[in-house]
């Protein structure tokens, strides 16, 4: 066996020369300290990113993305295809988690300050990959063709048509219409499967390769500590080392995803009727309750403004702060401390936690 | 001096130029054949509203006093409501804040939306929460067993 393994090297070594797959591999290393679990969070992402691929592909076998059959498919799905029922609740299960680890990976990233130069755009393509993930969510959501999807959809999407100018334009594109029918569904669809699949495609190789090329970042407070000789510079080769302790976080995550598809099972809930009543106590899903509970509270007037409209700029103003925010912390760059920012980064965090709680109540 | 056959060098320099402005635009003009269809193809046709003025929204008995009910008003959603004098009203039934569906709550005498928590009152005015205007209201006449609501002219 090694014989026919080093053989099988050396016909791979001759092609892609001198030793160039080791040395892609060999050449990352991830640092060790006190903050070194906050690295995991992006490759459980990554992980989590590709049982929806997987599981996602599986549900295109059965589901019709039609108005009067994709609620009836998914119900096939889950009560009589083999195993369907664990096909689609993990896909529910792990679109969540991998929400959650997103944030819990961009929170990180940020408080870290792994943003700084040269790591401008890893910080970048990380903030679109999130919204893409967010569209992904907002998009899948509606493809069951339940109530509650429906009418998520149809705010939603009201939200675009506020924004001035191309608004009611946006409106029509993303419903395929004046309304939510079957034309958005079926788009919704497209975006679901295909435009977003192919845009994650394309970011998550220039982040992954950006990470490759500049390496893991220190945290700010660690690099003092070891310039000014309080701790020793310790590392680690992520192949194999820190892959091999990814792969643990992997294993035990693809354990939790089929306990809570198997406790949990995701609901289905009722067909969208487009001609009943919005159901009390309706609200989107977790992520977009900070958004929801603002909707609420915000009044119809502010100032000259639709109160809705405010509230899409504020969110709207915030989402570009954030995307820029390596250039406007660009002092973080040259080893400064700039504690206006951990403290955005804290009242973010804060406002997005007491809201979706608030919405909850 | 200029040398006889000779192209002076700003002369290749603005003929290149010109050509470059030409297949430019060329190339530019070509793009924008390309895209505008596409953008275009993004934005369904518009479906012919329904000309139906007026619809039976429900019969006679349907109805109790303090009551209400959705019914299909061309494409849209509308709402009756009987009040509890028995009297009825009918509204659209789409919430002027984000497109909601209401519905009429008898415990409260009032039109509610339940996705942002929005309150009209039997006159379809925005009472509370965040609705910016009051509900498009109807005409309702009892003809016979049909209750019949129209658009006011």
């Amino acid at each position: 066996m090694p014989g026919i393994y080093r053989r099988i090297l050396k016909w791979l070594d001759e092609r892609f020369g001198a030793g160039a797959v080791e040395e892609f591999l060999r050449h990352k290393t991830v640092p060790i300290h006190r903050h070194s679990i906050w690295y995991y969070f992006g490759g459980m992402t990554l992980f989590l990113f590709v049982v929806q691929a997987l599981t996602g592909i599986l549900l295109l076998l059965y589901y019709r993305p039609t108005p009067n059959d994709a609620f009836e498919s998914i119900q096939y799905i889950v009560t009589q295809v083999p195993y369907g029922w664990l096909i689609r609740s993990v896909h529910s299960w792990s679109a969540n988690l991998l929400i959650l680890t997103v944030f819990i990976h961009m929170f990180s990233v940020y408080f870290l300050k792994a943003y700084r130069k040269p790591r401008e755009l890893t910080w970048i393509t990380g903030m679109f990959l999130l919204f893409i993930m967010l569209g992904f969510g907002f998009s899948g959501y509606l493809l069951p063709w339940n109530t509650l999807a429906f009418f998520a959809t149809k705010v939603g999407t009201e939200m675009a048509a506020t924004v001035p100018l191309i608004g009611p334009w946006l409106l029509k594109f993303l419903r395929g219409g004046e309304e939510v029918t079957g034309a958005t569904l079926t788009r919704f669809f497209g975006f679901h499967v295909a435009v977003l699949p192919g845009l994650t495609t394309l970011l998550l190789a220039m982040h992954l390769l950006l990470v490759q090329r500049l390496g893991m970042s220190v945290p700010p407070g660690v690099e003092r500590a070891i310039e000014e000789g309080r701790q020793p510079a310790r590392s680690m080769p992520f192949f194999p080392n820190f892959l091999l302790r990814d792969m643990i976080g992997w294993y035990a995550a693809l354990g939790v995803l089929g306990a809570l598809a198997a406790i949990f099972p995701w609901e289905l809930g009722t067909k969208a009727d487009a001609f009943a009543s919005a159901p009390a106590g309706i609200r989107p899903e977790w992520y977009f309750l900070f958004a929801f509970q603002t909707l609420k509270i915000l009044p119809a007037k502010i100032l000259f403004l639709e109160g809705e409209l405010a509230g899409l700029m504020g969110f709207t103003l915030a989402g570009i702060v954030w995307v820029l925010v390596p250039f406007l912390d660009y002092k973080a760059g040259f080893g400064r401390v700039t504690r206006f920012f951990t403290g955005l980064g804290i009242f973010a965090l804060g406002y997005m936690v007491v809201m979706s709680a608030l919405a909850l109540r | 001096m200029e040398t006889p056959g000779r192209i002076p060098n700003d002369g290749v320099q603005s003929r290149r130029r010109w050509i470059s402005l030409l297949l430019g635009s060329g190339v530019l003009a070509s793009i924008a054949s390309f895209v505008y269809p596409a953008i275009r193809y993004m934005i369904p046709p518009p479906i012919g509203e329904s000309t139906s003025r007026s619809v039976v929204a429900a019969s006679v008995n349907e109805l109790k006093n303090n009551s209400g009910k959705v019914f299909k008003f061309g494409s849209k959603p509308a709402l009756l409501v009987r009040t509890p004098d028995g009297d009825y009203r009918a509204f659209t039934a789409v919430c002027t804040h984000l497109n909601c569906t209401v519905q009429y709550r008898s415990d409260l005498h009032e039109i509610w939306c339940a996705c942002h928590n929005g309150l009209y009152d039997l006159s379809g005015r925005n009472v509370s929460g965040p609705p910016p205007r009051p509900l498009e209201s109807f005409e309702v006449h009892v003809q016979g067993e049909e209750v019949i609501v129209s658009r006011s002219a």
